[in-house]
């Protein structure tokens, strides 16, 4: 354990260059894991009440008629 | 100079008058304290009197000034709304776009004769309610004024994505002259701009009664609706079962088209909705995170200040 929290430390937080790159890096990726997670929880709690779930209703029928 | 010495020495002889009043004043209420029985008796009967001075009083004022005051009678303040379940309303869910899908149409067929909605343009229905094609195919029903040409003509083009929904007058004068001098308000922001909202304008819909409680005077030209201010409501009723007919084969009784044409009004006054609570919910979450982060660090960095013990140990006497 101390061991992988000396490395992580010497890896990343040490030089401080590398520490404002892997802040900006990490909030970056938690943006993105986030979001996307949230999203799907959202849209559970919205299960068939959006545009995008009744979107292929109307998108379907038009390419019907044409 | 006269009058200045003469105002002098008024003002030099108040405060000698000042004290003798004290000082006659304080002897009297030693005197009567120091009296007994039948003194303390009308002490008591003072207090007591003052007490329910005072007490009167404050009672007095909070019945004039301290009541809420209604300046109208019930009838003048309209039947508060019943307060509805609205799905929509709740602190997680979007709007039912299939709902509102049918709440345009109800706008479109019933309310748009009267009513305008001139703050939705035709690209706001894109992705709410209508695909790309539908709304461009609505917009180009309408016509609508073109800049003016070189001649200074203003000549019609046909209505394209950006254009607002079209009112069906073309001024306010216009509206009143055709509605014997009442002015259909414009529904966009209606759900935000009455008391009640949603469940306001979903009785003032579903609210007509079949003809008006006996003694209630309607004027002429206008209609009785209890949930209206002042009863006397201009709008006839117009929602009646099967008005329209739904393309998604909903039954459309009257109460199903309030309900719809509601949400899609409340739509239209807060179109960021959706997206405003999903917002909120990400806040939320990072929120409490963060506040849990900064709790245990609190704690981290008082722990020696908590758990610190101090001994004191007395000198040891030789």
């Amino acid at each position: 354990m101390a061991g992988l929290a000396s490395t992580i430390y010497n890896s990343l937080i040490r030089k401080n260059t590398v520490f404002l790159t892997t802040i900006f890096a990490s909030a970056f990726v938690f943006e993105l894991g986030f979001d996307s997670i949230s999203n799907r929880v959202w849209d559970s709690f919205n299960q068939g009440r959006q545009w995008k779930d009744i979107r292929h209703k109307y998108v379907q029928a038009e390419e019907d008629e044409e | 100079m006269l009058a200045r010495t003469c105002l002098r020495s008024a003002r030099s002889v108040a405060p000698v008058r000042n004290v003798a009043s004290k000082t006659a004043s304080r002897s009297a209420s030693t005197s009567s304290s120091s009296e007994g029985a039948a003194s303390s008796f009308t002490m008591t009967v003072a207090g007591s009197a003052a007490t329910a001075v005072a007490v009167g009083s404050i009672a007095w004022y909070f019945h004039l000034f301290g009541q809420e005051a209604y300046a109208m009678t019930p009838a003048e303040e309209g039947l508060h709304p019943t307060s509805y379940p609205w799905e929509h309303l709740k602190w997680n869910k979007t709007f039912d776009h299939q709902a509102l899908r049918r709440g345009f149409q109800v706008y479109r067929e019933v309310c748009a004769s009267c009513h305008s909605l001139n703050r939705v343009a035709w690209h706001a229905l894109v992705g709410a309610t209508h695909t790309v094609d539908e709304a461009k195919t609505m917009a180009e029903e309408h016509e609508y004024d073109t800049e003016p040409n070189d001649e200074g003509e203003i000549e019609k083009r046909a209505g394209k994505l950006s254009d607002p929904l079209p009112s069906p007058y073309k001024n306010d004068e216009a509206a009143r002259a055709a509605n014997s001098g009442a002015l259909p308000p414009d529904l966009s922001l209606i759900v935000k701009a009455r008391h009640g909202g949603c469940d306001y304008l979903f009785d003032l819909l579903t609210g007509y009664p079949e003809e008006p409680p006996a003694g209630a005077a309607v004027p002429a030209g206008l209609n009785f609706n209890p949930y209206f201010p002042g009863t006397g409501i201009a709008m006839a009723r117009q929602l009646y079962d099967g008005l329209v007919e739904y393309e998604d084969g909903t039954p459309a009784t009257a109460s199903q088209m309030a309900k719809d044409v509601v949400e899609f009004l409340n739509w239209s006054a807060e179109p960021e909705m959706d997206e405003r609570k999903k917002m909120g919910m990400k806040v939320v979450v990072v929120s409490t995170v963060l506040f849990a982060l900064s709790v245990w660090v609190k704690r981290y960095k008082w722990s020696p200040i908590k758990t610190r013990k101090i001994v004191y140990n007395p000198p040891v006497k030789h």
